[in-house]
Formats: structure tokens, C-alpha cells, sequence
């Protein structure tokens, strides 16, 4: 039985592979979820990739007439990136998770696996990020994801019409991680009507279901799991860094370096989930208070900074930090979110909005093309009880579940990059 | 004793960071609530206490000089500095950088040694003796280093670790030009480094100044290139918060260590 699944896994290629190896036993190392999202995938046992791939940043003016605030003046291009073959070959658009930039290390990873398949390879920010939505948000207002997901749209067409004469394409892929693994989809959708790049494949690479839904989840890990409340951060933050301290002064293998948090943990693991979970919480809280802030000064909406109020470019906003960072994306929602999308439909309800920001609005849709794919963790905190085998049924065989790796932790991993990469190759039009 | 013309360069910068405070201080831009202005969804009053720390405050009495200066370095490393680097890396192969690294580095074990020895920290004193020995024969004038591979291991340790090791407070937070993130305690250290090193240290062994001076710009270019910080990258609205709150925390840490 084992030798048949290794000759099938050698005859059909990586997708198979990615299978047959879950199959005989996964061994991605870490098993608690929570470790897994906070630490990735150590070095040692992430898939060999080049240490350097020729990654050109560039950028672009959406609006040329929008006039930034002067405390957002670094913002006002699009930066992002993009590799190119040297021969024509497929263009997969990367497209990165919440709050994160095009060179987060996640987007890196993506970078280098597809680039050293042969692919050209163009990287966005997420709609989330602070500098797509003072440079590319047509409202300012992210989170919803068909106008997120058309800003998206804008801009790959503005980026292809400068790279068009650089980059030798033969056939144009799409795949997003998190929250850019559903923009993905829906970008996709939009691209099936307006047909800009008639995508041959998107991957969805550990999507929520509801945007809304996981950020609920995340808000409450970072509340829930501070003890005394969140007005003691400042005596959870120091207990976090003094074990960093105690690692760093013990552990003779504990640098300043990017595997600095991996050899803490090896030094001294973390007794419970409590500080894992809170750190990750941490981690969203900052990402949505850039968000939160960003579209409060862009939008003047009067949520922390008054309506009115001039920040200049030296401004000193730590004050507005520090308020901003006990506002829960609960409260950009009731605050920000909901008001601007009633403004524009008065009927609109909360519930209404709440569904625009999951899959469902397009199920019928990634149920039946077959272009979409979709890889998972069975062990997804994002994703509420349920939610998994919904994504399951939707998706059929075209999703490959992975037993653990929590969100998005196991992305480096061999067996990963081998089914990411398998879903695009096995596409090929040879 | 002749005087150095890198001293007078060095001279000529800290007088030049004077005339910069002198000038800049002078503008403040903390926003002021204006009273016409109505009151946002969400106000300090009623989420902030007194009572609280704060992880990102930071004492930060020059904060209007200190961000100009932070932008003042982006502009610098824009212009100037990455420029620079970037050529440096594209003419020179990994491998030679590789080798310019080590070789700057075992330059600088003169301070590792100096600082472990005034910490009275015998065991690291000893090991960056070692490393000096080791490095600069068998790794030939420290071009490789073969003293980590025998388990003597860099034990970095600078006067602003020394002077926080016997008390020194952070002071205020201080962005130098071109430098970077420092603080007060910082800042005196890195003067002393520089001092120690330059009238007791490797340049007073060799007492030339072209020699001196193209350490110093070697050393300079090596050091940026190596580290993978640039201003505004992050692109958060509190970049500076998150840049300042970082570095006052891996300070603690290293001069716990």
C-alpha cells in the first residue's frame, strides 16, 4: 500500500506528494497551535529555499490628486514588489494577510517558492495595510471585502500595464494568505466578469470564513488572556520580556537574530496557551490600531483624533497610540465600519454588513470553479467550531486539510510548499 | 601626539547635532485640542488612568527634536547611506563581505574586551581574548572566524552596557544622527567606545590616519549593511512609538545579559 502511494506520489507529481506525505504521517514539529502561529516554521525544518531571490520594490500613485494628511506623508505611494523569470513563464499575484505589508515573512516565503518554481511573482500588501489604504483605498474604509477586493483588482491592472513590456507571461496565477487568501477568491469572482487576467489558478492558503467572525476570536485572545485585564499589559509585557531577558542572558544560543524567538522557546517553553494566545492577540491589536488610525485621519471620522484636527508630520501621537490600542476591531466596526456603509445604503443592516465581510456572499461560486483551490489547518483558531468542515464541503477535493500547524505556522513547511506549489504545477498547459 | 582627523570629523558632527538642538528645539508640535473642534468617539479621559503604565511610554523630553531627526536619518539613508551600501554590495561578492565582516568585527573585539574586562566579567573577557588570538592568526587578521566554531562565542558588550550594568539609568531617549536610536546612558557610551577605542585601541596601534580613516568607512558601511532596520519601512503611524518602546527593551535585555 505504501509503495503504491509513493510510486502514484512520483508519477503525478507535488500535489499527490503533498497528500501521500500527510498520509504517511505529517511531521510538522510544533503541535500546539498557538505555538505554531507564533514561532512559523523554525529554520531547520522549513523547505529549503534560495536565501536571496531578485526582488525589485517598486511603486505607483492610485491618486494622483488625493491629498494625504501630512502625518500619513510616507504612505501616499503603492509599494510593492515583484521577481522576474528571465524566460516567459506563469505570473502568480501574492496577495498578504491582515495588517501586513508585501515583504512581511510570510510574503518572503511565498516570494521565494514561486520564484524558484519558475514563476514571476507580483506582491500586494493587504487592503489593511496603512499604505494601501491611504494609496489605494478608493474609501479608506477596509474590511469589506468585494470593495477591498476591486481596489485589489485596480491595482494588479495598474501594476501589469507598468510590467507588461518587462515581465514574459504565459498564464496569470492568484494566492493570498489569511485575509488575502479571501480577497483571492473574490478577486477571482470579479476577474470572471471583467476578465483582466482570466486567472488559470487561485489558492487560498488559510482563509477565514468570516472576517468579521475571527476577529471577534483574535480581539478575545488578546482580552481574555492577560491577567487583570488588559489596563496590566504593562506588568504582562514585562514578565514576557524579562523570560526573554532570562533566555537571552542564559541561552547560549539565544541572539538578537530571526531565530531569536524559536531559541527562547527551546530555552524555556511557556507553561500554558495563556501568553501564546495573548501574544497573538497582541500582534492583531497592533495591525488593526494602524488600520484604525489610519482611516480615522484619512476619512476624518472623528474616532480617536478629533474631526478637524491637523496632525503635522512631526506630530506626537502617542497619546493617540495609547487609546487606540484598547479599541477593539469590534469598535472600528460599530464606529467606523458600519456608519460609512449605512451613509451609503440606509437599509443596510448590521448583520447584513457582518455576511459581506465572509465567503458566503460567493459560495456557489468557489463550490464550482474549478480553478480554486484551497489549502487548511484543521487546528485554525480563526475559524469558528464548524467553519472547517464548511470549508470542506465547499470545497471538495480541491482543499488539502493539514492536521495542525495553527494559522498559517506551517506555511514554510516542506510539505506546504509542496502543495502550494503542486495545486499550480499540476495546472500546467504542457 | 598628533592630532586625528577623524576625531576632528567626529568633533565636527557632535557640534553640528548642538547647532541642530539649539535650532529645532525650539518647535514642538504636540496637538493641542483645539476647543472648537468636537471631542473624537474615543477619548484619553475615559480609557486611559494615571495609575497605568503604559508599555509605550518611553521618557522622551526632546520627542519633537528626536522625530525630525528620525526623519532626517530616512532622508539620509535614502540619499546617501543606502546608496552607498547598495553599490558596496552590488561590486563586492557575499564571500568578501562575508570576509569584511569578520575582519570589522575582530577590529572591534578591542571594546567586547575593554567592556567585560570593566564589568569584571573574567570568563567573557577571557573568551573575547581567545577570539582575538584565535581569529587574527589561524583566520588570518580575522578575515574568517574559526573561534566560533570552537564554541568561543562573540560577547558583544559596549560602555553603554557598562554604564547600565553598574546602575546608569536609560535617561531620555535620544534618535542621533545618523546613528540612530539611543538614549542619553547610550549615547555617553558610545563617546567612550569611540574614545577608548581610537586613542587606546587599533588606531593608536597603528597611529596612521588614512589607515584609521578607511576603517572608519569600511566599518561604517559594513555596519549598514548588516543591519536590515530602515526608517519607515514599517509603515505603521506609530512606527516611532514601536521603534522607540523596541529599543529601550533590547537595551534592558542585552545589559542584563
Amino acid at each position: 500500500m505504501r509503495r503504491v502511494l509513493i510510486l502514484t506520489a512520483c508519477v503525478c507529481g507535488w500535489m499527490i506528494l503533498g497528500q501521500g506525505a500527510m498520509a504517511l504521517g505529517y511531521d510538522y514539529p510544533l503541535t500546539n497551535r498557538f505555538t505554531a502561529t507564533v514561532l512559523g516554521t523554525p529554520a531547520e525544518f522549513a523547505a529549503d529555499l534560495p536565501a536571496e531571490v531578485p526582488v525589485k520594490v517598486a511603486s505607483l500613485k492610485m491618486f494622483p490628486d488625493r491629498e494625504v494628511p501630512d502625518i500619513l506623508w510616507n504612505l501616499s505611494d503603492l509599494r510593492y514588489s515583484y521577481i522576474r523569470q528571465k524566460h516567459k513563464a506563469p505570473l502568480v499575484f501574492l496577495i498578504a494577510g491582515t495588517g501586513a505589508s508585501f515583504r512581511s515573512p510570510k510574503m518572503v516565503t511565498l516570494q521565494k517558492a514561486f520564484f524558484q518554481a519558475g514563476y514571476h511573482v507580483i506582491s500586494l500588501s493587504s487592503p489593511t495595510h496603512p499604505n494601501f489604504i491611504v494609496a489605494a483605498s478608493t474609501s479608506g474604509v477596509p474590511g469589506h471585502l468585494t470593495e477591498d477586493s476591486a481596489d485589489l483588482y485596480r491595482v494588479m491592472q495598474a501594476i501589469w500595464a507598468k510590467l507588461q513590456t518587462k515581465l514574459d507571461v504565459s498564464e496569470f496565477y492568484l494566492s493570498g494568505y489569511s485575509l488575502g487568501a479571501a480577497q483571492s477568491a473574490f478577486v477571482s469572482h470579479l476577474d470572471e466578469q471583467q476578465q483582466a487576467f482570466n486567472f488559470q489558478k487561485v489558492l487560498l492558503i488559510n482563509p477565514p470564513v468570516n472576517l468579521f467572525h475571527s476577529v471577534e476570536i483574535l480581539d478575545r485572545m488578546l482580552e481574555e488572556n492577560i491577567p487583570g485585564g488588559l489596563d496590566n499589559f504593562n506588568a504582562f509585557y514585562k514578565k514576557l520580556t524579562d523570560a526573554f531577558a532570562d533566555a537571552y542572558a542564559h541561552g547560549d544560543d539565544v541572539e538578537f537574530n530571526d531565530q531569536f524567538l524559536y531559541a527562547t522557546y527551546k530555552y524555556r517553553k511557556p507553561k500554558s496557551d495563556e501568553p501564546l494566545q495573548a501574544l497573538i492577540g497582541m500582534d492583531f491589536r497592533l495591525s488593526s490600531s494602524n488600520m484604525a488610525f489610519t482611516t480615522d485621519v484619512l476619512t476624518q471620522a472623528g474616532y480617536v483624533v478629533p474631526k478637524g484636527m491637523k496632525l503635522g508630520r512631526h506630530a506626537h501621537v502617542t497619546e493617540f497610540a495609547k487609546i487606540i490600542n484598547r479599541l477593539s476591531f469590534q469598535d472600528y466596526f460599530d464606529d467606523i465600519f458600519l456608519p460609512h456603509f449605512q451613509a451609503k445604503d440606509p437599509e443596510l443592516t448590521e448583520s447584513q454588513l457582518i455576511e459581506q465581510t465572509g465567503l458566503k456572499g460567493i459560495e456557489n461560486y468557489l463550490m464550482t470553479s474549478p480553478k480554486l483551490g484551497l489549502i487548511g489547518n484543521e487546528d485554525d483558531f480563526i475559524l469558528r467550531p464548524g467553519e472547517i468542515s464548511y470549508l470542506r464541503e465547499v470545497f471538495g477535493d480541491r482543499a488539502t486539510i493539514f492536521p495542525y500547524g495553527g494559522h498559517c505556522g506551517n506555511m514554510a513547511f516542506p510539505d506546504n510548499i509542496a502543495a502550494m506549489l503542486g495545486f499550480f504545477q499540476n495546472s500546467h498547459s504542457e | 601626539m598628533k592630532c586625528r582627523v577623524n576625531d576632528k570629523m567626529r568633533g565636527t558632527l557632535f557640534f553640528l547635532v548642538l547647532v541642530a538642538v539649539l535650532v529645532l528645539s525650539g518647535c514642538s508640535t504636540t496637538p493641542k485640542p483645539d476647543i472648537q473642534l468636537d471631542p473624537p468617539k474615543h477619548r484619553a479621559e475615559d480609557l486611559l488612568k494615571d495609575s497605568v503604565e503604559y508599555a509605550v511610554d518611553v521618557y522622551d523630553p526632546i520627542e519633537g527634536l528626536n522625530r525630525r531627526i528620525y526623519t532626517f536619518n530616512y532622508y539620509f539613508d535614502k540619499y546617501l547611506y543606502l546608496p552607498v551600501v547598495n553599490t558596496y554590495e552590488f561590486i563586492t561578492p557575499n564571500y568578501v563581505e562575508k570576509r569584511v565582516s569578520n575582519f570589522v568585527d575582530n577590529v572591534f573585539e578591542f571594546n567586547n574586551f575593554t567592556n567585560n574586562l570593566l564589568q569584571l566579567k573574567l570568563k567573557r573577557t577571557g573568551i573575547t581574548v581567545g577570539r582575538f588570538l584565535v581569529n587574527s592568526t589561524i583566520g588570518i587578521a580575522g578575515l574568517w572566524d574559526p573561534a566560533t566554531g570552537w564554541g568561543l562565542r562573540h560577547q558583544n558588550e559596549d560602555f553603554g552596557q557598562t554604564l547600565g550594568h553598574y546602575g546608569a539609568g536609560n535617561g531620555p531617549y535620544i534618535v542621533l544622527p545618523i546613528f540612530g536610536p539611543s538614549n542619553l546612558r547610550d549615547t555617553a557610551g558610545l563617546v567612550g567606545d569611540t574614545v577608548g577605542f581610537n586613542y587606546v585601541g587599533p588606531p593608536a596601534w597603528v597611529n596612521d590616519d588614512t589607515t584609521t580613516i578607511v576603517f572608519t568607512g569600511v566599518s561604517a558601511v559594513d555596519k549598514r549593511h548588516r543591519a536590515p532596520f530602515r526608517y519607515y519601512r514599517s509603515g505603521s503611524p506609530f512606527e516611532y512609538e514601536m521603534v522607540r518602546m523596541l529599543y529601550s527593551k533590547k537595551r534592558e535585555l542585552e545589559i542584563a545579559k
